[in-house]
């Protein structure tokens, strides 16, 4: 008998007989509900606490306000998506700039000492983001692949204030995360949530950032 | 188990660890530091038990459905192109990544935490065969330069002060002796991230495993988890059959009441949820993914509707934290892969009582643990039913799951006890046998065996409190009557 009948035969044929299944009363995480100005306030304050940088901005001024966190960072290259929104919009704004517009246009095998040594920042969008934990939601896919927003020493992440939901619940839920079977949308290759730039308190209980991931991430809540 | 010291060593390693004064403050400043932030990360005791009895349901459910859940992960995760991989132990585990290394020619492994791994001892399993194996979570990191194990299954490398890893570091990689912690981080930082560009493949545990999607999820703050589940171009997955959880949605309360009781963070910086490999038109993640499922005697405790709860566990470390035994031994004292209150009721399953019989006993029963668990685990009971194990004879708990039961009855001991429950059963023998007591309480010893290593012998009373009971009566019926006669 292969290892996995022998394991589930075992399972099967309980000792002690069939377990029963308890009732799960999930209110306590759904009576979790906030106005949307509570909610903005919420994430900030949360993300915040965890080192994460927040700027509240407009749709029509944000992108002044990225050129100067640029500049404040000392930014030379930005890698930057070709296809989402965000990207086209940075791409347009920064045509003039010299700071350097890099694509993520091959596979990693092809550019990954380039990736790890070279890039200064990453600007993506974000799916949704979460108030209760200060959460931001992220679906990588080929335009803004799971990397971009581990390996460069800075994260920007774009956020729109409807974007924000009350909780990982309500995200899972309401954006039908679950299986296909069941009216939901199936799950892509990688599901992100990202709370904070990188961080450990390995050493003695004291907390350093970008131990492995971005040493900063940047927030711009879009109002 | 190499790593695993012997039993018979548990007292001395106990009393050296309690002799020294840096074990004693490391892990003294770290747990009270923890207990702390668990406090403040429930402000409400009324959300934090609602939260606990929703946590407890949902892995109870999992528990309930385990075959069937089993099942369903498997198809999902196959249909998505994750390969599914069953062993029945440590070894047949490390053999199924060997042979996937050796496949892929793998020269090097990039290692995210897990407690699995550690348990089953891959790393010097791989080692053995040629490849090698680094671990990339900091803590780790530390610990594998320093040829040690955990001591704590959160925070491995606790038991060391910064001192001691400044020290570590300059010896095995050539820093500078340094107390700045942001300076060691970045050193280390460096150090592993040329070893990401280069491993061959990376292998990583799991935090719950989602059956209705198929979807392995792993909770995180560093990062190097999502590293090693991204870089290299192939990601073994490996962990116990318990991790299974039935819908997406329960994975949110669990998350939730894990961070907040393992390290008080209201989340952790990365949760990393995972169901296929690189998809076509993606660039970047592993080409291959593999999950395997270990048993190693969890399939055994299932059988029984007590120790079954010793499942749900979700390795959040709060009942280390809250222990006063783990507090002044450490972890490493235990001897064991997993420490504390926990490992005391799984390590006997995991490697039979013979090896793990001193572990229940290494508690002072306080409660504490079961009352911080977040999944409601009554770890108390647990130590005692395994206690029970320990000292059992054939018709006592017959049937029973436990391998190595029995280890530690003593012919003379359970005589005694058994001629305690008969005295208590018998009123006649009863007195007879405590009025004995007192007639020759001056034969008992006044030393007692490890009873009286730092107590006096306790003394018996002149005479028992039925004796003392009666001679009241007798003299307050005495009273009563001379009080009747007029005067």
């Amino acid at each position: 008998m292969s290892a996995r009948d022998a394991i589930l035969n075992r399972l099967r044929h309980r000792r002690d007989g069939a377990l029963t299944a308890p009732v799960s009363d999930f209110s306590v995480v759904t009576e979790k509900q906030w106005s949307p100005a509570e909610k903005r306030d919420l994430f900030q304050q949360k993300i915040e606490s965890v080192h994460g940088e927040v700027h509240r901005v407009r749709h029509d001024n944000w992108l002044e306000k990225l050129k100067h966190l640029l500049a404040e960072k000392q930014v030379k290259n930005l890698l930057t998506p070709q296809k989402a929104q965000v990207g086209l919009d940075v791409r347009a704004e920064l045509s003039e700039s010299d700071i350097a517009l890099l694509a993520y246009d091959q596979p990693i095998e092809g550019w990954k000492a380039e990736l790890f040594s070279h890039v200064d920042a990453a600007i993506t969008d974000v799916r949704s983001a979460i108030a209760e934990t200060g959460t931001l939601v992220l679906w990588p896919d080929a335009d803004q692949p799971r990397l971009m927003s581990l390996v460069p020493p800075i994260h920007f992440a774009i956020l729109d204030a409807d974007q924000l939901k009350n909780t990982f619940h309500e995200v899972i839920t309401s954006e039908r995360w679950g299986a296909t079977e069941k009216g939901g949308e199936g799950m892509p290759t990688n599901a992100l949530l990202i709370s904070g730039p990188s961080k450990t308190a390995d050493i003695e209980q004291t907390l350093a950032y970008g131990v492995h991931g971005p040493k900063e991430l940047i927030v711009l809540i879009r109002e | 188990m190499s790593h695993n010291q012997s039993v018979k060593e548990f007292h001395p390693r106990v009393h050296n660890a309690i002799a020294n004064p840096q074990i004693r403050a490391n892990f003294r400043k770290a747990m009270d530091g923890l207990m702390d932030k668990r406090q403040q990360a429930f402000p409400s005791d009324d959300e934090l038990e609602r939260t606990r009895e929703l946590a407890a349901a949902i892995r109870l459910r999992a528990l309930a459905k385990l075959p069937e859940l089993l099942e369903k992960l498997e198809a999902n995760l196959t249909a998505q192109g994750i390969k599914v991989h069953w062993a029945e132990d440590g070894d047949e585990a490390c053999k199924i990544i060997l042979d996937i290394c050796q496949q892929k020619k793998a020269k090097s492994v990039i290692k995210g935490k897990s407690m699995v791994s550690e348990e089953m001892e891959l790393n010097h399993y791989l080692e053995k065969h040629g490849i090698e194996a680094l671990e990339s979570d900091l803590g780790e990191y530390i610990v594998q330069l320093a040829e040690e194990t955990p001591s704590h299954i959160i925070m491995p490398a606790i038991h060391k002060n910064t001192d001691q890893i400044s020290d570590l570091m300059h010896e095995k990689t050539g820093t500078k002796k340094s107390r700045d912690v942001e300076y060691l981080t970045a050193e280390a930082r460096q150090q592993l991230r040329e070893r990401f560009e280069k491993a061959d493949i990376g292998v990583s545990g799991v935090n719950f495993a989602v059956a209705e999607t198929g979807t392995l999820c792993l909770v995180e703050n560093e990062g190097n988890g999502r590293l090693t589940t991204t870089v290299p171009p192939v990601h073994i997955a490996v962990t116990g059959i318990e991790k299974v959880v039935e819908n997406l949605e329960d994975v949110a309360p669990l998350l939730s009441i894990l961070t907040r009781s393992a390290t008080g963070q209201h989340i952790t910086t990365y949760f990393n949820m995972i169901s296929s490999p690189r998809k076509e038109g993606e660039l970047d993640g592993p080409e291959e993914v593999h999950l395997v499922l270990v048993d190693s005697g969890r399939s055994n405790i299932y059988q029984d509707d007590e120790l079954l709860d010793t499942l749900r566990c979700i390795r959040c470390g709060a009942c280390m934290n809250h222990c006063p035994v783990y507090t002044r031994i450490g972890g490493h004292a235990y001897g064991h892969t997993y420490p504390g209150p926990i490992g005391s009721i799984l390590m006997p399953h995991l490697v039979g009582m013979d090896d793990a019989k001193d572990l229940p006993s290494a508690s002072s029963l306080c409660g504490a643990c079961g009352e911080v668990c977040p999944v409601k685990i009554p770890i108390p009971k647990l130590l005692v039913r395994l206690r029970e194990e320990s000292v059992a004879g054939n018709s006592d708990h017959a049937n029973s799951v436990v391998k190595g039961r029995g280890v530690k009855r003593n012919r003379v001991e359970s005589l005694v006890w058994k001629g305690w429950a008969k005295m208590h059963k018998h009123g006649g023998l009863y007195r007879t046998g405590t009025g004995l007591a007192t007639v020759f309480r001056g034969l008992v010893p006044s030393n007692l065996g490890a009873w009286t290593n730092c107590r006096t012998a306790p003394k018996l009373a002149a005479s028992t409190l039925h004796q003392q009971v009666k001679a009241r009566q007798q003299e307050k019926a005495a009273q009563d009557k001379n009080q009747g006669e007029p005067s």
